[in-house]
């Protein structure tokens, strides 16, 4: 089988898995499942930034956080509002913040660029944080709920479990499915080409300031789309949601998954909220879950240590060892 | 004699206190080599950063065709026809020849619609991509990763990315530095082929190339021009001698 068919089929697997998952799971587990798959397109967001462009961003949690508030500042009527417009003004929002927040990091370069969009991270946090925008560091609740409706008939609600699920789950599938075929248009190998080789694709004739500001743009407002699934999920904000540990884990989330390759991102989101479970589960490590953050770190320094590619990179790994010893 | 394609007047370049390039003034010509020789720091590769407009200048301006072109950034100068190499090899080490050429050729496709659409497509860019790898004799080692080749058949890839871009002015830093005797024959070759479609700017420090090849020579010495001319011209001029080739040929 082609490489191409056989990791669609993975892909499709993959798919068919989460779908049937409910099946089988409890409430307990479906929702623990929706909060990764919506962290999963927030780490999809950072590695069109991170792994394909080659901007390492240490602020991304800003447009998460910009979704999420937008979300819950839209919904504190009890009336419904309309899913869509919802969705597509916290995207909006997160992608209006991100423009100039680009257009001024992007003129400096790798330690520079991180202690930037830092910064601007930073100033929103504490935008939420310290002002009665909305309601200070106790964060806000959501009064009203996004309601999906198609043409007058609405089918379920989306702020519960189940269709929660089915929901974040199809919007990670156009998302993956979005960020591929960016991937392999000229823009996205543009971007590749600015991540190898920066001066060379500015010799060649690309003007590679705006290919860097766009990619900036889409990042955030996908960032955005996943702050809006995680207020209406929660239906609750607070101001940690921008807090610059928050963008600490997702860039943790895509360097556990490995760099430079989608599945990466959304591998690595499974893999550091699992652990994260584990670590924190009273009957598998007892009074000593208390201290689950010591050992969720140690975890990530190993899996650093010893998969240089990431959880991706392991069969490949599996591979040439078997090669090596057979 | 034909136009000049790529001019420079006066153009002076300083960092700080250091003035890197002098007021120097050149022309390049479709169908002539231009080789630009000097000592190390001579401004030689800031010269070649000020016309493809990686620099800009500090005085002075650059022509194109005619047309101010002095705040024209060099993406702009490279799909306006200006291509340019790298003094240490400056390719895409990941990708395969082939990809590298194609990569630089997709420079030219404009318009949302190219932008958006699926890379791999076999249009302009991919004819062109082949183009510049049968040019440069290159074809048989389209699938190999550049990161793979010999340091030889680098420095010519880097010029197929050029050509993958189909400029009309090709600046080269260097194009045989480290190079041994059967690769600098074959890239004089390829140099050769190129001059009658393009304006060619040499910056090289080897001098048996330099005097086969060139048409004209521009002489710097400390970011000035110390004497500019045809070969035989500058082989006699005798502060050449004394500033430069003569230390060159005891060295």
């Amino acid at each position: 089988m082609p490489i191409f068919a056989r990791q669609g089929f993975a892909a499709l697997l993959v798919v068919a898995v989460l779908a049937a998952f409910p099946l089988v799971g409890g409430k307990y587990e479906i929702d623990l499942i929706a909060k990764i798959l919506v962290l999963a397109i927030f780490a999809l967001s950072l590695e069109l930034l991170v792994g394909q462009t080659g901007l390492v961003s240490f602020g991304h949690a800003a447009f998460f956080g910009l979704g999420a508030y937008t979300t819950a500042l839209l919904l504190q009527d009890p009336d419904p509002r309309s899913f869509w417009l919802v969705l597509i003004t916290a995207m909006l929002v997160a992608g209006l913040y991100a423009l100039p927040v680009a257009a001024l990091s992007l003129r400096t370069r790798g330690v520079y660029f991180i202690m930037v969009t830092l910064a601007f991270a930073q100033l929103v946090y504490y935008v939420f944080h310290d002002t009665k925008i909305a309601k200070g560091s106790d964060g806000i609740y959501l009064t009203g709920v996004p309601e999906l409706s198609f043409a007058g008939w609405i089918p379920f609600d989306v702020t519960k479990s189940l269709p929660f699920y089915y929901v974040v789950l199809g919007l990670l599938c156009l998302v993956y499915a979005f960020l591929t075929t960016l991937g392999q248009s000229r823009f996205g190998r543009a971007l590749a080409g600015i991540r190898l080789n920066e001066q060379r694709m500015r010799a060649a004739g690309f003007a590679t300031y705006p290919y860097k500001i766009a990619a900036f743009v889409i990042a955030a407002m996908l960032a955005g789309l996943a702050g809006f699934l995680k207020a209406t999920k929660d239906g609750y904000v607070n101001p940690e949601m921008l807090a610059w540990h928050e963008s600490g884990a997702v860039l943790l989330m895509i360097i556990l998954g490995g760099l430079g390759k989608l599945r990466g991102a959304v591998i690595g989101a499974f893999a550091f909220v699992l652990l994260q479970e584990l670590f924190k589960s009273d009957a598998v490590f007892g009074e000593f879950a208390k201290r689950w953050q010591l050992l969720l770190g140690f975890t990530i320094i190993a899996c650093v240590l010893l998969l240089p590619h990431g959880l991706v990179g392991l069969p490949a790994r599996l591979r040439r060892r078997e090669r090596e010893n057979g | 004699m034909a136009d000049a394609l790529l001019v420079a007047r006066g153009i002076t370049r300083r960092f700080g206190g250091l003035v890197a390039v002098n007021a120097v003034s050149l022309e390049l010509e479709q169908g002539n080599v231009h080789a630009v020789i000097g000592t190390n720091g001579a401004g030689k590769s800031t010269l070649v950063g000020l016309l493809s407009g990686e620099y800009w200048p500090s005085e002075g301006r650059v022509e194109l065709d005619g047309h101010d072109v002095t705040d024209w950034r060099q993406p702009r100068r490279a799909r306006a026809g200006v291509g340019r190499s790298y003094q240490r090899s400056n390719v895409f080490a990941q990708l395969t020849a082939l990809e590298n050429c194609w990569l630089c050729a997709q420079a030219q496709g404009r318009g949302l619609r190219g932008w958006l659409g699926p890379a791999a497509q076999r249009d302009a860019s991919w004819d062109a991509a082949h183009g510049a790898l049968e040019r440069t004799g290159l074809t048989d080692i389209g699938s190999c990763v550049a990161a793979t080749l010999s340091h030889g058949t680098r420095r010519q890839l880097e010029i197929a990315m050029c050509l993958a871009c189909r400029p009309r002015i090709l600046l080269l830093d260097e194009p045989l530095a480290g190079m041994g005797p059967d690769e600098t024959e074959r890239m004089l070759m390829l140099l050769s082929s190129l001059r009658a479609d393009h304006a060619i700017l040499l910056v090289e420090h080897d001098m048996d190339a330099v005097f086969r090849i060139a048409d004209r020579i521009t002489v710097m010495i400390d970011g000035r021009v110390l004497a500019g001319g045809a070969p035989a011209q500058i082989r006699a001029d005798a502060r050449v001698r004394s500033a430069y080739l003569g230390e060159a040929s005891e060295a």
